[in-house]
């Protein structure tokens, strides 16, 4: 960045960072993984595998099974086997291996996490920091439920049998375990489909699980793309179906489980209105939207893609907004240095591109900060669209990038009023220092999760999901356990 | 970037002429290296380290206006800062009020440190905020708020003097002042996070931090400086380290 003009600040002629980067020497990928079922690794029915690729460097990591609805019914028969011994397990059973697997995954965690950034490009700060040490929470969380289920829900706790469940790559292993934590702690049994460009550890999780000594079938982890889904949901001995992923496909399984005995819970999109008062603390209020926004690059449902900033404090917000953006690093995910990494797979970054020249032709104004991005990869950088409204479609729709677009409001219930003027319905955020203003602005929102004064804060014992179109059914919590329920 | 100190009752001559020479001197066995910013002492010692650091280009700060509490009046504080900068002093730091910060009374606060900024003259200002006596982070961005308005050149957060001193986050606050005011006027304010300072590793996290929040023209010591005078030593320690590879013990870096 050139200087421009007197009083900006120089943040690269002076110190910079040297490479810091996390050793993968100690981790163990094969080249080729088959799939789980019953216990044990098989090959696919249809010999089929794809490329799992790091897109950080767009390097091959392994070659993952592609499983078919051959292979989707033998792991719905496995599960169907295992589900009567599994339900009937005492519950302090069951709590055993659910334990024994939340500290293994705590013991290989530098393991899970380097993986985690590999196959996914997230930074490895977040994978170590947040992603697995939440995964093995979930476990440990719901481990602790599995023996006192009666208690919680005296009314009846019966599992509902076979749970085939869906999860997004945007969170690889902490969907597998939001998933698979409630649904085994309730007594059922699991066919686990990975999405395509980020099975690596989940199947990692599936060597745990035999390592656990887990009975034969109750977990069981079938990788491939949205047809390997698609025969998941419509198999007819599966109880229920829960869905992690986009509006689009959510709507389709809704389609086909309609008219059907299946359950159904769905985690879709979101465009989070991320609300900043006058009376906020601004620098605090600045690294939340920063976290909002640009937390694995974007890539989150509930990220804080649409920034409503009261107009008298606008103008400050934007500046210390840019400022801290221009220090970002952008880059190698592996280098404990990096904030933001690499876009998940080529295919989403053209859809972010897609909206970045969407944006430009609605004429919004764009910034982005002057670094260099690595030349090898899938990169995008952090942005902010400004002088955006409620009419433009880069503020309509999901565009799971680091793309931020900021509109202003005059009061509170104006912004109230636009944060709901959307489909989705996921999560919000405020920002304010009037605690009045809080349970005004957190009562009136209509998505799932508002934060107050934080953003992306994520507990096993907190309630996570979504209204509207960002889908039904909670998970976290015991709310989370009761949808794995009768 | 360091300012070596000594505020002791007991101060002599002796004890600050041995300062000044380590200040000048700080290993021997180590070439080019560069010297400390600045030697702190007490007014009544400012001829002493004037004379010991002549040529040195180190300058010599003397604590003011009744340190470490400022519990005195303002006539008092005025004669005690024009004492030291008759001395020779380059450099005051003062105490803010803190009694009647903490009463509510930011406007004599504010006149005070413009009042002793008068008597300063030619030489600079540090106004410490002794945040370990003040009550929150809105506080510590107040009373810096202040201190840059009444014509602080430096904020410094600690007079060393009691347990809380300085902490990574108090002193972010600081420099989020110092860089609003920045913002606001162009004008650019130093900081000086004092107390408690010990290591390398820590002062790295310190710099770090400056160099995120207000970028390379602050990473000199014309606008950032360490109040720590055990952390030279640290420093001395680890230069020593990546040339030879090896720790050596403490009894080979001087203690004065």
């Amino acid at each position: 960045m050139a200087k421009k003009q007197s009083n900006e600040f120089d943040f690269v002629s002076g110190w910079t960072y040297e490479p810091a980067p996390e050793s993968s020497d100690h981790i163990q990928l094969k080249k080729q993984y088959d799939l789980f079922i019953n216990g044990s690794f098989s090959r696919p029915a249809a010999g089929s595998y794809f490329d799992s690729v790091n897109p950080a460097t767009d390097e091959v990591l392994s070659s993952i099974a592609q499983a078919n609805s051959t292979d989707v019914d033998s792991a719905v028969t496995s599960a169907r086997r295992a589900f009567k011994k599994w339900s009937t397990l005492p519950g302090k059973e069951r709590a055993k291996y659910l334990f024994r697997l939340a500290r293994m995954i705590q013991e290989r965690a530098r393991e899970f996490a380097v993986i985690e950034t590999l196959d996914g490009g997230k930074p490895i700060r977040e994978s170590r920091d947040i992603d697995i040490p939440l995964a093995a929470q979930h476990f440990f969380y719901y481990a602790g439920w599995t023996d006192k289920l009666s208690e919680a829900f005296p009314k009846g706790a019966e599992p509902l049998g076979v749970v085939g469940q869906i999860i997004p790559w945007n969170f690889p292993l902490l969907m597998a375990s939001w998933k698979l934590a409630p649904a085994l702690a309730a007594g059922n049994t699991v066919v686990l489909k990975p999405a395509e460009t980020t099975s690596l550890t989940a199947l990692k999780l599936a060597e745990l699980i035999q390592e656990c000594g887990f009975p034969e079938g109750v977990v069981n982890i079938v990788t491939g793309d949205g047809s390997t889904g698609a025969a998941i949901v419509d198999h007819p001995d599966i109880n229920k179906i829960a869905f992690t992923g986009s509006t689009e496909v959510g709507k389709l399984i809704q389609r086909s489980t309609a008219g059907t005995a299946k359950k159904l819970t769905l985690e879709l999109g979101g465009k989070a209105a991320h609300i900043i008062c006058r009376d906020a603390a601004i620098d605090q209020a600045v690294e939340g939207i920063v976290n909002g926004i640009f937390f694995n690059q974007g890539h989150v449902c509930c990220a804080g893609s649409r920034l409503f900033v009261q107009e008298s404090v606008a103008e400050e917000v934007i500046q210390k907004l840019k400022l801290r953006m221009d220090t970002l690093i952008v880059g190698d995910p592996m280098d404990k240095n990096t904030d933001v990494g690499a876009i998940n797979s080529q295919a989403q970054l053209k859809t972010i591109r897609h909206f970045l020249d969407l944006g430009k032709k609605e004429g919004a104004l764009i910034y982005q900060p002057e670094r260099a991005l690595p030349k090898k990869g899938n990169w995008c950088a952090p942005t902010l669209f400004l002088e955006t409204s409620q009419s433009h479609r880069i503020v309509q729709e999901e565009i799971f990038g680091p793309v931020l677009t900021v509109q202003t409001f005059r009061s509170v219930d104006e912004v109230i009023t636009k944060a709901n003027n959307t489909p989705y319905g996921l999560s919000a955020g405020v920002w304010t220092q009037k605690g009045a203003k809080i349970f005004e602005l957190t009562q009136k929102l209509k998505a799932g999760v508002v934060w107050a004064n934080t953003y992306n804060q994520f507990d096993a014992a907190s309630p996570f999901g979504g209204y509207k179109e960002s889908g039904f059914g909670r998970e976290g919590g015991l709310h989370g356990l009761k949808e794995y329920l009768k | 970037m360091v300012d070596l100190t000594t505020l002791e009752g007991k101060d002599t001559p002796g004890k600050v002429k041995q300062l000044c020479y380590k200040a000048q001197h700080l290993h021997e066995h180590y070439q080019n290296l560069p010297t400390v910013a600045a030697v702190c002492v007490y007014p009544t010692h400012v001829k002493t380290a004037v004379e010991a650091l002549k040529g040195s280009g180190i300058n010599v700060a003397a604590v003011a206006t009744y340190f470490p509490s400022g519990q005195s009046s303002v006539d008092v504080k005025i004669a005690d800062t024009k004492f030291a900068v008759d001395e020779g002093a380059t450099e005051i730091d003062m105490v803010i009020s803190r009694g009647k910060f903490l009463s509510g009374e930011y406007q004599y606060v504010h006149d005070e440190i413009a009042t002793i900024k008068e008597a300063c003259g030619k030489a600079h200002l540090k106004v410490i905020l002794e945040v370990g006596e003040l009550d929150t982070y809105d506080d510590v961005r107040k009373a810096s708020d202040i201190a840059i308005s009444a014509g602080a050149d430096f904020i410094k957060t600690s007079t060393g003097k009691i347990p809380k001193a300085a902490t990574l986050p108090v002193t972010l606050v600081m420099l989020y002042a110092i860089r609003d005011h920045y913002l606001k006027t162009g004008v650019k304010i130093g900081m000086k996070p004092a107390g408690g300072i010990s290591n390398s590793k820590l002062a790295l996290h310190y710099l770090v931090m400056v160099q995120e929040i207000l970028g390379s023209d602050w990473m000199s010591p014309d606008l950032f400086r360490f109040g720590a005078s055990s952390l030279a030593n640290d420093v001395l320690m680890q230069l020593v380290k990546q040339d030879t590879g090896v720790y050596q013990s403490m009894n080979y870096f001087s203690l004065d």
